[in-house]
């Protein structure tokens, strides 16, 4: 039934534009790919993948990556959430030219899929490659850092009222990566910032506000100092809100927002920062909801692709002892199911999570408790089941 | 070297019809600039005449004019030797010569007290202003030869010291909390260097300088020693910005051997801004670059309770200005007796101590912290009801009860 629907979609669509599948105007192969291109609409909206499975690429990482990941296959598993994982190892290789990059058929699923969900990766220090997250960055183009805080019931910190977004432009701004000593003793570092990366962001903020029902906007910078630089991210996050006018826009200075976040954190809802302001703001809400080994965090990129990662480390010292916290890679895994538009599996899913945290019997170690993370696991899979 | 980096920023403060990187067309004569053996704050207070002093008062926008004024008065009833010479520079000021009067000013006295002044965006900020000053050599005479003589006496205010207490009476979520704050003031990302090559790409740069760090250090490491801490934390991302924050904290490494008594350690700023709002009381003294600096000392004044509490000073070799810890104006607030007057207050009494005033100091700032013990007093910014004037007569009347004043002259 589906399939004649799509059929019938398609060949419509096809009759519009003047094109048919039969006879002399026969159409050509990249002429489909366009039809079907159009009645998917590529665009920043949470994807329908309501019919059958869809595949995701699993990269476990290294240190306690495997055992997390393991542990969010087994809870998807129990949830019956309609997802087939293809594990792929990203261990830097040199291709053709010297040129580093991940592995090809790591690049292929990736392109093929969409969407990723990661492990730590570790960094080898003097390994003569540039960080793994790095390359992931600069071959998906992944240009926005999402990061939602959202404070959890029944892991208490100071804060108890916290509930917002940082998304942080990914690619230029401080991180440019470009130094040069200009006389022996000074150093010069470059920070880019281009009109198209900031409009890309800015586009992307609003979205997600649209999408995620959020009210507002608030664009952090400094351009009472960094006049030019900043003074062009703000102007191209202005024009972003003249075309969304239903979500709500402000702008604020970054040491006003430090100040405002560590006192009343509730004031705020979606920042939208160029890169060093969302690095250090992003890991301050971080801290604010407990650490980076509750936070879930997902890249988007052109061309569609997002990858959802957790953003702690690979703790060498837990690694293979049934001891690591998978709740960051499980809350990242909860925000792939709602970009993909799995509301009800994310949600069954997230709840169960919430619900074994706030009854504390089987929490691991750093969450407060001293149960093994099978056991963790386990209870929410429990959860899980009840939920059904 | 920096004396290069301050005169390229100057030929552009002058030459604003020039705009861009002058470097090329202005003639820098400089002396290399000797290491400083610079200790903190012992400079001699200056302009004393006849045991009194004058301070450069500058009350700036917002609630600065009110709250200096109270400053005023509680130095008046406190009989204090400080004459304040009042000077005007605020966001309504249209040209430099203004400015340069200011500066003058402070050049003259050596210490000043600074309200907030709101930084336009068309006009470079005054605190930009006061790192680059050079000291003697009038600037019409520079203009006319067309040359910038910068000398290695240079009025520079390269540390901004933030103490960051927790006081008793105040709510807050974290408590014992007890960090000094030492941040860069006069390099780094705040450089104002701008360019667009390319229409739609704007590079900024962002210059560290050797000089510079090792300046800073050597401030913070003495500061840290005078004051009997035990910890310097070096806040960085030399992990990203490898040679620019790398010889920052390469620096920092370097004067941290001359100072064995003291620990010396690094972080890097996320994971700072991280461990600062779950475990504050882990940091004693830090030391950090300008734009990290910004950020972590507005993030420990949230911490120990806003804004309205903690005080700030700017040290340069031959001069200080002291000012609130966090730079916002209060314009929503000005005139209505609801601002916060404590951090005003306690900067005052930091001056006091520069100026080696250190029995009106220790007497007006216990005044302030037996105040702050009384909730009923607080001011709206702390969640009370109480008006700044109330506070302000509070202060005065618990330095009346103990006695002592108006004998001692």
């Amino acid at each position: 039934m589906a399939g004649t629907a799509w059929r019938s979609a398609i060949l419509n669509l096809l009759k519009q534009w003047g094109l048919s599948l039969y006879g002399k105007d026969k159409i050509k192969a990249q002429e489909v790919s366009q039809v079907v291109g159009a009645l998917k609409k590529e665009s920043l909206q949470p994807r329908t993948f309501t019919r059958g499975i869809h595949t995701v690429t699993l990269i476990p990482g290294d240190g306690i990556g495997p055992e997390i990941s393991t542990a969010v296959m087994k809870i998807f598993e129990v949830a019956k959430a309609p997802i087939q994982w293809e594990e792929r190892n990203v261990t830097a290789i040199q291709g053709p030219g010297g040129k580093w990059m991940i592995p090809p058929d790591a690049k292929e699923s990736m392109d093929r899929n969409k969407i990723g969900l990661k492990g730590p990766l570790k960094t080898p220090i003097a390994a003569g490659h540039p960080s793994m997250n790095l390359l992931l960055r600069k071959t998906f183009d992944l240009y926005a850092n999402v990061r939602p805080c959202a404070s959890i019931e029944g892991y208490q910190t100071p804060y108890t009222d916290v509930n917002l977004v940082t998304i942080r432009e990914n690619t230029e701004g401080e991180y440019s990566g470009i130094e040069h000593v200009i006389v022996d003793g000074v150093v010069q570092s470059i920070k880019l910032i281009t009109e198209q990366a900031s409009q890309r962001i800015a586009e992307y903020a609003f979205e997600y506000a649209k999408n995620n029902q959020r009210a507002s906007v608030t664009a952090v910078h400094k351009a009472n100092i960094m006049r030019m630089s900043d003074g062009l991210f703000l102007r191209t996050c202005r024009e972003a809100a003249e075309k969304h006018k239903d979500v709500k826009f402000n702008e604020m200075y970054l040491d006003t927002v430090c100040l405002n976040m560590v006192q009343d954190p509730s004031q705020f809802d979606v920042l939208v920062m160029p890169n060093l302001y969302g690095d250090i703001l992003s890991d301050l809400c971080a801290g604010l909801i407990g650490g980076l080994g509750v936070t879930p965090s997902g890249n988007i990129g052109a061309n569609g692709v997002a990858i959802f990662e957790s953003v702690h480390g690979t703790a060498p010292d837990i690694a293979g002892k049934d001891m690591a916290n998978p709740t960051a890679l499980l809350l990242s895994a909860v925000m792939m199911l709602r970009h993909m538009g799995l509301h009800g599996h994310a949600q069954k899913i997230e709840t169960a999570c919430f619900d074994v945290i706030r009854d504390k019997k089987a929490l691991t170690k750093d969450l407060g408790g001293n149960s093994k993370c099978s056991e963790f696991t386990d209870a929410i899979c429990q959860r899980v089941r009840e939920l059904v | 070297m920096a004396a290069h980096t301050a005169a390229m920023s100057m030929s552009k403060i002058l030459h604003p019809f020039l705009g861009g990187r002058l470097g090329n067309t202005a003639k820098v004569f400089g002396r290399t600039l000797s290491s400083h053996k610079n200790k903190t704050g012992n400079s001699p207070p200056p302009a004393k005449y006849g045991g009194r002093h004058t301070v450069t008062l500058i009350p700036g926008d917002g609630i600065g004019p009110e709250l200096l004024n109270h400053v005023k008065e509680v130095f008046r009833f406190c009989c204090v030797p400080v004459d304040f010479e009042v000077v005007h520079v605020n966001s309504a000021v249209e040209t430099e010569d203004d400015i340069n009067n200011a500066i003058t000013a402070i050049r003259r006295n050596g210490v000043a007290l600074k309200g907030n002044i709101e930084t336009k965006h068309t006009m470079l900020s005054f605190v930009r202003w006061l790192t680059f000053v050079p000291s003697f050599v009038p600037l019409c005479l520079l203009m006319s030869v067309g040359l910038l003589f910068i000398s290695d006496t240079t009025t520079h205010l390269y540390a901004n010291v933030m103490h960051c207490q927790s006081l008793p009476g105040v709510q807050t979520r974290h408590k014992n909390i007890d960090i000094m704050i030492i941040r860069e003031n006069t390099e780094g990302e705040y450089s104002n260097l701008e360019h667009e090559n390319v229409s739609g790409v704007v590079e900024s740069l962002k210059i560290i300088t050797r000089t510079n760090s090792l300046r800073i250090a050597e401030y913070a490491f003495q500061l840290a020693r005078e004051k009997g801490r035990k910890r310097v934390t070096a806040v960085h991302k030399a992990n990203i910005m490898k040679l620019g924050d790398g010889l920052f904290l390469q620096c920092c490494r370097e004067v941290a051997s001359d100072y064995p008594d003291l620990t010396f350690d690094s972080m890097i700023v996320d994971n700072t801004t991280m461990q600062l709002v779950s475990k504050p009381q882990q940091f004693d003294v830090m030391v950090m670059p300008n734009l990290y600096g910004n950020v972590v000392s507005n993030v420990c004044a949230g911490l120990v309770g806003g804004p309205g509490l903690v005080p700030g000073a700017n040290y340069g070799r031959d001069y200080a200005v002291f000012e609130t810890a966090t730079r916002n104006t209060g314009k929503s607030i000005a005139g209505k007796n609801i601002a916060n007057p404590t951090a005003m207050l306690l900067a005052s009494c930091m001056m006091l101590d520069h100026l080696k005033l250190y029995d009106y100091a220790s007497m007006i700032r216990n005044a302030i912290l037996s105040t702050m013990n009384e909730t009923r007093l607080h001011t709206a910014d702390l969640g009370g009801q109480g008006t700044t004037s109330e506070v302000v007569q509070s202060i005065m009347r618990v330095i009346q009860s103990k006695g002592s004043l108006t004998s001692e002259l």
